[in-house]
């Protein structure tokens, strides 16, 4: 799926450079704790997170992840913008809350890209 | 300490993405064919296939009094061909039914309109609608591979010198280090370190598997030194050809019962840590799943050292350990 109709599924914005829309993304994972992310999101994946700082584009960067989206509204600083613009990960902020946005990403094709804990960390 | 079947699949891979965004960034001027030679509709046939001969092109357009009137090519040479005809106008057999593009429409667009239309070659217009070139898809193959080749030049070259530089030194025992300090509480500039030891990795020839799971214990450790010591800590990576070796050190105040701290779930995080999305008491426990060794000493008068160890020649042989 594009970035494109992900934006429009969950009426979110993207908050980065405009030549991310074309970006094909295939599963997702939705956590606020960085180590939960890190220790079972699979590489190529989107996060739907409620965190927003700019550890999470760090995260992001470490554990290849393809597209971070911002739920219940929220917009990271300029800081954390300028970041994911150097280092190509798009942000979307969207309106719709975590359970939501993750249903309705699932339900139009999304794969869950979370892993079980106990599985190796790739 | 390349995985050489890996990282050449990944970047086959990274480089087809690439080329489709790169579809729609190039515009259609960037890659199409300019100073086109031109044809009158008046001309025999017979001179047009000399002229093509001649210049070795496939396609012309045809202008009269300045105005474009139609395309001849090669396909419509050999009808004339086989109708006997080649003393027939030029006129009589090109296409007049034309399909343009605009010269700042993205490359896609052209693309679209070669797979909706099965011509060969679309005439390019300016804003004013005159011609100003010929977009064939060979032009469109051409112009993406110089962009790619123009864009990867510089992040191959760097690569490229980095790979060679365990072939290049001759020592029994060659070794690269990196160290960082990291201070305590500098949640802005965290991560910062691993994204630039990944990214090392990467430049060094490491397969992205290896980079990412070197990259996540780094990047847990480095957290660990932000959020948990007195004053920071320093991170020290020694890569080798065989293996890397990732430290993290600091100097208190130490972990009272390591075996606790490497429980799942067990964090003496605060709450203030645990909203910026850390403290969860998955980092240690996330370190020694990514590394195939790890060593925590610590002790309350010297602080702790984390060793973590990532085997390369182990990995590559055996492509199971990695799945």
């Amino acid at each position: 799926m594009k970035l494109t109709e992900i934006i429009n599924l969950i009426d979110g914005e993207l908050l980065t450079h405009e030549d991310a829309y074309k970006k094909e993304i295939t599963g997702a994972m939705g956590a606020d704790l960085m180590s939960d992310v890190l220790a079972s999101i699979k590489p190529e994946a989107a996060l739907l997170t409620g965190l927003c700082n700019p550890q999470v584009v760090r995260t992001a960067l470490i554990a290849d992840i393809r597209a971070i989206i911002f739920v219940r509204g929220k917009n990271p600083d300029q800081e954390t913008i300028k970041i994911a613009d150097e280092e190509n990960i798009p942000l979307i902020t969207t309106k719709l809350g975590m359970f939501e946005a993750c249903g309705v990403l699932h339900q139009a094709g999304l794969h869950n890209y979370e892993t079980t804990p106990n599985n190796d960390c790739a | 300490m390349t995985d050489e079947q890996t990282q050449v699949s990944d970047e086959y891979a990274e480089s087809i993405t690439r080329t489709e965004e790169l579809a729609y960034e190039l515009r259609i001027h960037e890659v199409m064919t300019k100073n086109v030679r031109c044809l009158p509709p008046d001309i025999q046939m017979e001179d047009a296939l000399n002229i093509f001969q001649k210049e070795r092109f496939s396609g012309a357009p045809v202008i009269s009094d300045g105005n474009l009137v139609g395309l001849i090519s090669i396909e419509d040479l050999i009808r004339a061909l086989r109708d006997g005809n080649l003393n027939a106008r030029v006129q009589e057999y090109m296409t007049t039914k034309l399909v343009f593009v605009h010269e700042y429409d993205p490359v896609i667009e052209a693309l679209k309109t070669f797979s909706r239309t099965n011509f060969g070659r679309l005439p390019v217009l300016d804003k004013q609608e005159n011609l100003v070139g010929i977009i064939t898809k060979g032009d469109i193959s051409n112009g993406l591979l110089t962009a790619l080749q123009r864009e990867y030049h510089a992040e191959e070259l760097i690569r490229y010198r980095a790979s060679h530089l365990f072939e290049d030194i001759v020592s029994h025992r060659t070794s690269l280090i990196l160290r960082y300090e990291i201070r305590k509480g500098d949640f802005i500039g965290g991560g910062n370190a691993s994204s630039n030891i990944k990214r090392a990795l990467l430049r060094l020839g490491a397969s992205p598997l290896i980079a990412r799971r070197c990259g996540i214990a780094v990047y847990e450790a480095e957290m660990n030194l932000i959020i948990h010591t007195d004053h920071g800590g320093t991170l020290r990576v020694e890569i080798e050809p065989h293996k890397i070796t990732m430290e993290a050190y600091d100097d208190g105040p130490g972990i009272e019962d390591v075996e606790q701290a490497m429980k799942p779930g067990y964090s003496t995080a605060t709450n203030e840590i645990r909203e910026m999305g850390f403290g969860a008491g998955m980092g240690l426990v996330n370190i020694k799943r990514c590394v195939d060794e790890m060593r925590l000493i610590s002790s309350k008068d010297r602080g702790t050292n984390l060793y973590m160890i990532m085997y390369l020649d182990y990995k590559d042989k055996n492509p199971n350990t990695i799945n």
